[in-house]
């Protein structure tokens, strides 16, 4: 329900209110002083919100002498994104896709039979299975990190992807699992019923008939999976021991130290990390309020 | 008995299993961990005593039981940094979330009607959300950077005197707490505008109808309206926050002199960077874990009077 509406008003945008196909009563009534100090308002959130983006990519193509020059740009290079990926950059990319992409998958898949079995069917343990969640939300890195290194290291899957998969999974997939439940709340039992009836198995109607309609709320459990993943920096630096394992947040800190405040070599590998990120937010970001809607107001 | 559980079985075995695999993945990798971890709080493991093996020598753990000991250090003050990280871990949590729910409903309000540029304005204001937060960890450095980031630029443009923004103790908390609030926003954004969304127009336009003014409406309609979300939202978001390790840790490392340290980066600092006193990192971590445990509770108790907030 939220979608539809969703989609109306986005293919609102842009046109005259008048236009819109039910004009909001109180829309048509705002004055222009009301309009003006809206649009500023939004103008500078958005500026804020763009600034430290902007002025990493900037700093990116400085050369080194005019790197923390502010009063002018100065000319501009591409020296620093060559000095990057001459050093391992590429190697830590893929590995970060790799980890990234394997605990997006492996993560939306559990997070949904289980929001589903949440949803659906009722069973013993369904409360205290929210709840699992809610509270694993709590534990800090600081209690799970040397058991989860004395685990891994007995598994032996330290300096492994598999391994950083697994952990990033556990942690971001009980909000996930949360929001999937919300989400599937939404849709109507109706539907599992016809499915069941023309004879599907349980897993068969969420397979075929609610995953492809939950899409919205998928895309935006993919995005948030993804980016814990991509962004996180304490469990790999400390998991990953050899440096053609490194993700790239563990990869920079080297850099870091390599690199001792040089501003546009490393502006340059945030842009490279960035992007990645970006494209993934511009794919699911039409979702990002429909899908986080339901999750949250139902739940 | 068998008969009744063979029932039980039977009836439930399908859900049980599609919830199989988030349970088994959480039992063995945050579970069992947390067992572990109270049990380390409880004896002095740290990097020498743990047991390893190099190569084909395996050398025994040889750390031992100290009771209470650990709680008892740090509850009675003895380690010189718990209740001073205690309270800047409270206000940073309270500085942090108030605000971001502040601005994300603001936005979300402004967002929730029909303009020029409404999906660019959207798109640019989730955007924070999408920068990784070690990345944005450092960007902020970079702005933050005196002398020449850009925010003393703007300070000396408009004439202010330009500030030490992470050398100095204050000026450091600001400047964390801003960074943090500039992450959060987005989220905060995006789950109110959902919320204001799954709000009924025809309630705004009764509401209207019966002559309630534009505060009237938001106070009476959208914001009973908006309630569940901003239950959960604001939970998860304390949470996150008294948790966040990544913000502080990269920008300003706890520093200067561990004045941003809040207990998560503490007991990271405590167990992984100096000393390698695992123990007193898990213990940190138990008495972390504790105190949001009970928060939750608490919160609940107050704020969801006969509402499903979670389960």
């Amino acid at each position: 329900m939220s979608l539809t509406r969703e989609s109306q008003s986005t293919a609102v945008v842009g046109r005259p209110a008048a236009a819109g196909r039910r004009p909001a009563y109180s829309r048509s009534r705002r004055s222009p002083a009301a309009s003006f100090l809206l649009h500023f308002a939004l103008i500078v959130a958005s500026l804020i919100a763009l600034a430290p983006v902007a002025w990493i990519v900037l700093t990116s193509f400085k050369p080194a002498g005019t790197v923390t020059q502010t009063d002018a740009l100065g000319h501009l290079t591409l020296g620093n994104y060559r000095a990057v990926i001459g050093q391992g950059f590429g190697t830590w990319m893929l590995n970060s896709l790799i980890v990234s992409a394997g605990t997006t998958v492996f993560g939306v898949f559990i997070a949904a039979t289980s929001g589903y079995a949440v949803s659906r069917m009722r069973f013993p343990g369904s409360r205290a299975l929210m709840w699992l969640f809610l509270v694993t939300q709590m534990f800090p890195v600081a209690v799970l990190i040397v058991p989860l290194f004395v685990i891994l290291r007995d598994l032996h899957l330290l300096n492994n992807f598999l391994g950083l998969i697994l952990v990033y999974a556990s942690t971001a997939v009980p909000f996930c699992a949360w929001m999937l439940k919300g989400y599937f709340d939404g849709i109507p039992m109706a539907i599992d019923e016809a499915g069941r009836l023309d004879g599907l198995s349980p897993f068969g109607t969420f397979w075929r008939l609610i995953v492809p309609l939950a899409r919205p709320g998928l895309a935006v459990t993919a995005f948030y999976t993804f980016l814990t993943a991509w962004a996180e920096v304490a469990f790999a630096s400390q998991f990953m021991q050899s440096s053609n394992k490194y993700t790239l947040p563990v990869g920079m800190q080297t850099f870091v130290n390599e690199f001792v405040s040089q501003w546009g070599p490393l502006a340059a590998g945030a842009v490279l990390i960035i992007l990645p990120a970006a494209v993934v937010f511009f794919l699911v970001q039409r979702h990002l309020v429909s899908g986080l809607t339901a999750g949250a107001a139902k739940s | 008995m068998v008969a009744s559980l063979r029932r039980t079985l039977d009836r439930y075995w399908y859900a049980w299993a599609m919830a199989l695999p988030i349970v088994l993945v959480l039992v063995v990798l945050v579970g069992y961990p947390l067992v572990m971890g109270v049990y380390y709080s409880l004896t002095n493991i740290n990097d020498l005593n743990m047991g390893r093996t190099i190569g084909a020598n395996h050398v025994p753990a040889t750390f031992t039981s100290v009771g209470l000991h650990n709680y008892w250090y740090i509850l009675t003050g003895k380690d010189g940094a718990f209740y001073s990280t205690l309270l800047w871990t409270v206000e940073w949590t309270v500085g942090c979330v108030a605000p971001t729910t502040l601005i994300g409903l603001g936005l979300a309000q402004m967002l929730n009607r029909r303009m020029r540029g409404r999906s660019v304005y959207r798109v640019l204001l989730i955007l924070p959300w999408a920068v990784p937060s070690f990345v944005a960890a450092f960007a902020w450095r970079l702005i933050l950077n005196s002398p020449g980031g850009l925010l003393d630029w703007l300070f000396t443009r408009v004439g202010l005197p330009p500030v030490n923004w992470l050398g100095d103790a204050t000026s450091a908390k600001i400047s964390v707490v801003m960074v943090n609030i500039w992450l959060g926003v987005p989220f905060m954004m995006v789950a109110f505008l959902g919320g204001l969304q799954a709000i009924p127009g025809e309630l705004v336009e009764a509401a209207e109808v019966d002559g309630a003014n534009a505060f009237q409406r938001f106070w009476n309609v959208t914001l009973p309206g908006l309630r569940p979300v901003a239950v959960t939202v604001t939970l998860l978001s304390t949470i996150w926050t008294f948790n966040q390790f990544a913000v502080i840790y990269l920008v300003t490392a706890g520093g200067p002199g561990g004045a941003t340290n809040i207990l998560v980066t503490q007991a990271y600092n405590d167990g992984f960077s100096q000393l390698r006193d695992y123990a007193d990192a898990s213990t940190y971590g138990v008495i972390i874990l504790s105190m949001l445990l009970l928060f939750s509770v608490f919160y609940r108790r107050v704020l969801s009077r006969g509402q499903e907030a979670v389960a």
